[in-house]
């Protein structure tokens, strides 16, 4: 499966932008503890806790703010300055997850962007490369 | 030009399990490691392998008939070089094909400890001649030397001639600047280097200010670079940044590319390379199986018709969009420099 080369419409963006953005912040929170709980994401919580994280999808005008303390993800308003921020178009987003595109690959071609603590940023972006999707279902929807 | 020449081995990084597994998958005859600490210059949050994570991936390489190759790659610090001793304890136990060793003092802690252990110099060595190599063979009995990205291809051939270790050179990947081993430039700017702390720009130091106009690149303040909008950016070192000399703001020191080899493989074939490394442990699994894909295609295609090699297009096109900075070279494999 390839994603297509794909912006969603302006028109999406001021629509998603209105609507509340709790319910795909919970969803994106629930699946992160889900995935630890069942040791698919290999998280060093203590890494993580204490920090607030969003994740921007640009073209969707969604901004999905979360926290995490030692044990669990949790939803949580992170103001305007998040210890971590990453802006990316949904497509671009996708193809990072499902490991089409480097995200390094993406940082330099500018389509990807990371605010905030870079060293943060980088246990983010190493903890998603080390999920070994081979030991789930997940895994024919893997580029690699 | 001789067709008996073996294919020089394809090695390639693995920063996670996952990467390990792509390289493994997309064609590597050897995968190269780290551990989750200062013993290899890679030392970032988050990367490389622990106990179990490299037991599963040695388990997947070798049931794949792969060699997996541990990097403790930094020089052991004064204070206290307990942890390097046991980095060489894990890895003799782990059952690695190889480690490979920058530290004189550590080949000789592995030399000692492991007889039978295989030990490959580093290319944080520096070690750029033949002399260099055949003394560290003598001394620590060294199967394999990675040479640094300095030497033309007939520097590289004069050092094959004259020594019976094998040779392993780069083939893609960042390009450091040309005193690999001895660079202070991240040490100037930060106190932390990749010979002392296995991280060349650690992230704490580094900020990215997003202005209106640039996205601006700072090493613990000193401003590394400004890209403008859609201008491609790099790494934060400051070997790859843009400075003003004399009034004049330009690369001063090296550009942002990556080495490419791809157009030189028969000829590295033909001298006799034994390996062919990539760089890129921090890269993630998606970088490593594009990769490792692409030039293991080339590699095969070189092997079978050396004659009538030339690059496809196609490879070209795979690695130039991971490159950093988009720009790739055959750096000074090929200087006319004597």
């Amino acid at each position: 499966m390839r994603i297509p080369e794909l912006t969603l419409p302006a028109s999406m963006a001021s629509l998603l932008g209105r609507l509340p953005a709790t319910p795909p912040c919970w969803a994106l929170v629930t699946t992160l503890n889900q995935l630890k709980k069942r040791d698919i994401l290999p998280a060093d919580m203590s890494l993580l806790a204490g920090h607030s994280f969003e994740v921007h999808v640009q073209d969707a005008g969604l901004r999905l703010g979360f926290s995490a303390d030692e044990e669990n993800f949790k939803v949580a308003s992170v103001g305007d300055t998040p210890d971590l921020r990453l802006s990316a178009n949904l497509a671009d987003f996708a193809r990072m997850m499902l490991r089409e595109e480097d995200p390094d690959t993406l940082f330099f071609n500018r389509k990807l962007i990371i605010e905030g603590d870079t060293e943060l940023g980088l246990i983010v972006k190493n903890l998603l490369d080390s999920v070994d999707w081979s030991s789930t279902p997940l895994q024919r929807f893997m580029a690699v | 030009m001789p067709a008996t020449r073996p294919l020089p081995e394809l090695v390639c990084p693995a920063g996670s399990l996952p990467a390990l597994k792509a390289a493994v998958d997309n064609g590597a005859d050897t995968v190269y490691l780290g551990l989750k600490n200062d013993t290899n210059a890679r030392n970032f949050a988050g990367l490389n392998f622990d106990d179990r994570t490299a037991r599963e991936g040695i388990r997947y390489a070798h049931q794949h008939e792969r060699k997996v190759l541990l990097a403790i790659n930094t020089y052991a610090q004064g204070g206290d070089i307990s942890r390097w001793h046991r980095a060489i304890d894990e890895g003799a136990d782990l059952g690695v094909d190889a480690i490979i060793l920058a530290d004189i003092g550590l080949m000789e802690y592995a030399r000692r400890r492991y007889p039978e252990l295989r030990l490959h110099m580093s290319v944080q060595s520096s070690a750029t001649n033949y002399e260099a190599i055949n003394l560290a063979q003598e001394l620590f009995d060294i199967r394999r030397a990675v040479l640094p990205r300095v030497l033309t291809l007939d520097q590289v051939k004069q050092v094959i001639d004259h020594t019976r270790v094998e040779i392993e050179v780069f083939g893609f990947g960042s390009l450091c600047v040309m005193v690999e081993g001895r660079c202070l430039l991240s040490s100037y700017a930060t106190g932390e280097s990749p010979n002392s702390h296995g991280v060349c720009s650690p992230a704490k130091f580094v900020r990215w200010e997003h202005g209106s106009q640039a996205l601006g690149a700072r090493l613990n303040g000193i401003l590394i670079d400004e890209y403008q909008q859609g201008e491609p950016a790099g790494y934060p070192t400051l070997c790859k940044g843009r400075f003003e000399v004399e009034g004049d703001t330009y690369y001063a020191l090296e550009e942002p590319t990556s080495l490419n080899v791809m157009a030189m493989l028969p000829q590295i074939i033909d001298i006799g390379v034994a390996a062919i490394k990539v760089e890129g442990r921090q890269r993630s699994p998606a970088y490593v199986a594009q990769v490792t894909r692409t030039l293991r295609e080339a590699l095969d295609a070189a092997g079978r018709e050396p004659q009538r090699f030339s690059v496809k297009p196609g490879w070209t096109q795979a690695l130039s969009k991971l490159a950093e900075g988009q720009q790739q070279t055959l750096g000074a494999y090929n200087r006319p420099w004597k």
